[in-house]
């Protein structure tokens, strides 16, 4: 799950990060409201999405006046901004961040994040602040400098000394960021996260340290433990079907294709996208159905695919183990039913109940396609959307 | 033979009387597997599926001389059970739970690998399907009947798609020694390499299928290892060709990110390393008796 930069830097805040003082807003009246609340006569205002890259999309404007604020809050709130992150579709702008203006003497880069091959909590650092940190580490990797922290001491004042002296800060400075780490490090285990990025951490024309930014992802495997971060989930910034499926317990993503895949297990979900498109097919998403499909989850299923426009046709591919294939074969027939399915269906089952649940198709006078193995069923699905529609 | 677990292997439950735990339980002993007891706690002293329930892993160390365990109890509590698990001596722990914590992962890991007096147990997950001996010992939610007792070693990141290299395998006439399913998560126990260094230990396995996918450098590493040290050999298949980058494909570890883990660079790996890849799931099984037969 991510955060918007608002909500991470009040869980900064929390955290004794320093981060300039703020005001976030979801109406135009608020905007100008919040400007001569903060005072002053200069503000940033940066609009609130999922996505980096706001600055060159226009999410994020310097201004100097109330007047302007105004009118930045019209212009971006209720629309949707598209950045190199956000999709074709870009993302709807709900809500805005007013903030004070920073006087920047240097921009760096801060990030904690699971460093699974070393399966530690690993902080990276960089001079380079302000840039893609992803493009930094492929051309000048030496520009990023490294610390794992070992969990069973937690993170040490020599990690942070060594970060601090190799990004050129002062004695002060060094101090400053070791306790900003060290907050960072807190909220990382308090917060389960997966990710926390500070791009860029600013030292100020007066020599502070302050996250100008913020992002946090969190773990969603640990959400059961913070219910209080989950109230935070802004579901405008997802995508709608994807949202949907979580519900209902599917995996969903969708993608560009016009084959629409559905299957049980992730790992045999991604074989059966890569397997159309080895066939020459264009997968239209990833669902898995998991291992306790029910006839009621299939259907579900079936919805969502169908509810793509671009779907052509739709490949189900079951390896029926503890789940057996005629209960799934059942749950096809059901959906093809009540979903009104009028794209072609090309159904593979294999494993525990295979044959009854091949002959209940057969018996359903659907017409729905069957394949004897994988090759064929990808074969048969590809032919299909291929065809011209009836 | 076999690695890691066989006929004589004496299997406990965590979360024994829980749904999952008795269902697979069941299926277990249906299999022939020497299934000796579980542990609830709070039901010590009562007995389950004709078999004795104990409070702690320790009273049921020490009641029925159990050297593996399976883990169903759920992810909030499956952290702790692993840890348990290995305080009590138990030495392959299987924990198929799925959604537990990163960090509570990366804490069990480090307290493992750190594990004082002896050599640290081995665990296989979480988030898997487990482990099978086919013919004599299952331990996991895999369907057995696909199994068949025969010579090729397989280790998978999936479910799924293990059951299709082993169905395949089993079509061909070519049979399993054992199938290890490492699991889909960021940080797991055992990897791709240490079970490749069991099969190319064991006798009776032939030739190995690991079936990878995109997300981390567990298969660049396999890569590295196979070509040093692998004289058996080894038919790869990586899912996850198609995955955009930064999505999250079901498994938590199956994210690529910052242009590394992703299925084009492992196959390239694995191909460099001499490994014989196969760019379709519908072709493991046939490569490898291509393989054998030569």
């Amino acid at each position: 799950m991510n955060l918007h930069e608002y909500q991470s830097k009040g869980l900064f805040e929390r955290y004794g990060i320093p981060v300039p003082k703020g005001r976030v807003v979801a109406a135009v009246d608020a905007a100008g409201a919040a400007a001569t609340e903060l005072g002053g006569g200069r503000w940033v205002v940066k609009a609130q999405v999922h996505a980096g890259g706001r600055g060159k999309a226009g999410g994020v404007v310097l201004v100097d006046s109330a007047e302007r604020v105004t009118a930045e809050a019209t212009r971006l709130l209720g629309s949707r901004l598209y950045t190199r992150q956000s999709g074709p579709e870009g993302l709807p702008v709900e809500s805005l961040l007013i903030e004070e203006p920073t006087a920047i003497a240097r921009e760096l880069y801060l990030g904690a994040l699971v460093d699974r091959e070393a399966r530690q909590v690993v902080f990276m650092a960089s001079a380079a602040g302000g840039m893609d940190i992803e493009e930094v580490a492929a051309s000048t990797p030496e520009r990023i400098l490294v610390t794992r922290v070992h969990p069973a001491v937690g993170l040490q004042g020599y990690q942070c000394r060594r970060l601090g002296f190799g990004l050129g800060l002062d004695t002060q400075q060094v101090k400053a960021l070791q306790g900003l780490m060290e907050g960072l490090y807190r909220l990382f285990l308090g917060c389960d996260a997966s990710l926390v990025e500070v791009n860029p951490l600013v030292v100020t024309q007066s020599g502070d340290l302050i996250a100008l930014d913020a992002k946090i992802n969190l773990d969603d495997n640990a959400l059961y433990r913070h219910p209080e971060l989950v109230a935070l989930r802004d579901a405008s910034q997802e995508d709608q079907r994807e949202a949907e499926a979580r519900a209902w317990e599917l995996n969903y993503i969708s993608l560009d294709g016009n084959i629409g895949c559905m299957v049980n297990g992730a790992g045999l979900a991604m074989a059966t996208m890569d397997l159309v498109q080895l066939h020459g097919g264009s997968p239209a998403n990833f669902l898995d159905v998991g291992g306790g499909a029910t006839a009621e989850r299939v259907a579900e299923a079936f919805k969502l695919i169908l509810s793509d426009s671009k779907v052509a046709a739709v490949l189900v591919n079951i390896f029926g183990g503890i789940v057996r294939c005629d209960l799934i074969a059942e749950g096809i027939i059901q959906a093809v039913r009540e979903v009104h399915v009028s794209v072609p269906v090309v159904v593979r089952l294999e494993g525990t109940n295979a044959a009854q649940g091949l002959a209940l198709l057969a018996a359903s006078g659907l017409s729905v396609a069957t394949a004897a193995n994988l090759s064929e069923a990808a074969d048969k699905v590809v032919a299909a959307a291929a065809a011209p529609r009836a | 033979m076999s690695v890691l677990i066989d006929k004589n292997t004496r299997v406990i439950c965590q979360g024994f009387t829980g749904k999952q735990g008795t269902f697979h339980s069941e299926q277990a002993i249906a299999y022939g597997t020497h299934l000796v007891g579980g542990v609830t706690p709070g039901k010590g002293g009562t007995r389950h599926l004709d078999r004795p329930v104990f409070d702690t892993v320790h009273d049921a160390v020490a009641g029925t001389g159990a050297d593996a365990t399976m883990i169903y109890v759920p992810a909030p509590f499956a952290a702790d059970a692993i840890l348990e698990a290995a305080d009590a001596g138990i030495r392959v722990i299987v924990c198929i739970t799925e959604g537990i914590p990163v960090l509570d992962m990366l804490r069990v890991k480090a307290a493992l690998t750190g594990w004082g007096a002896g050599s640290p147990p081995v665990l296989i997950g979480p988030n898997c399907p487990g482990i099978i001996t086919p013919g004599e010992c299952k331990i996991g939610i895999m369907p057995g009947n696909i199994h068949s007792p025969g010579g090729v070693g397989i280790v998978s990141r999936s479910g799924t798609l293990t059951y299709e290299a082993v169905f395949q395998t089993t079509q061909a006439g070519l049979g399993q020694t054992t199938c290890i399913g490492i699991g889909g998560d960021p940080i797991q126990g055992l990897d791709f390499v240490a079970c490749l260094a069991l099969f190319e230990q064991d006798p009776a396995t032939q030739g190995v299928i690991m079936v990878g996918e995109i997300g981390g450098s567990a298969e660049e590493n396999a890569a590295e290892y196979i070509q040093a040290h692998m004289t058996k050999p080894v038919v790869a298949y990586i899912a996850g060709v198609t995955a955009p980058a930064g999505k999250r494909m079901g498994h938590a570890g199956a994210i690529i990110t910052g242009g590394k883990g992703t299925a084009t660079g492992k196959f390239a790996a694995l191909e460099q390393a001499g490994v014989h890849i196969v760019r379709s799931p519908a072709q493991m099984g046939s490569r490898m008796a291509e393989l054998l037969a030569a």
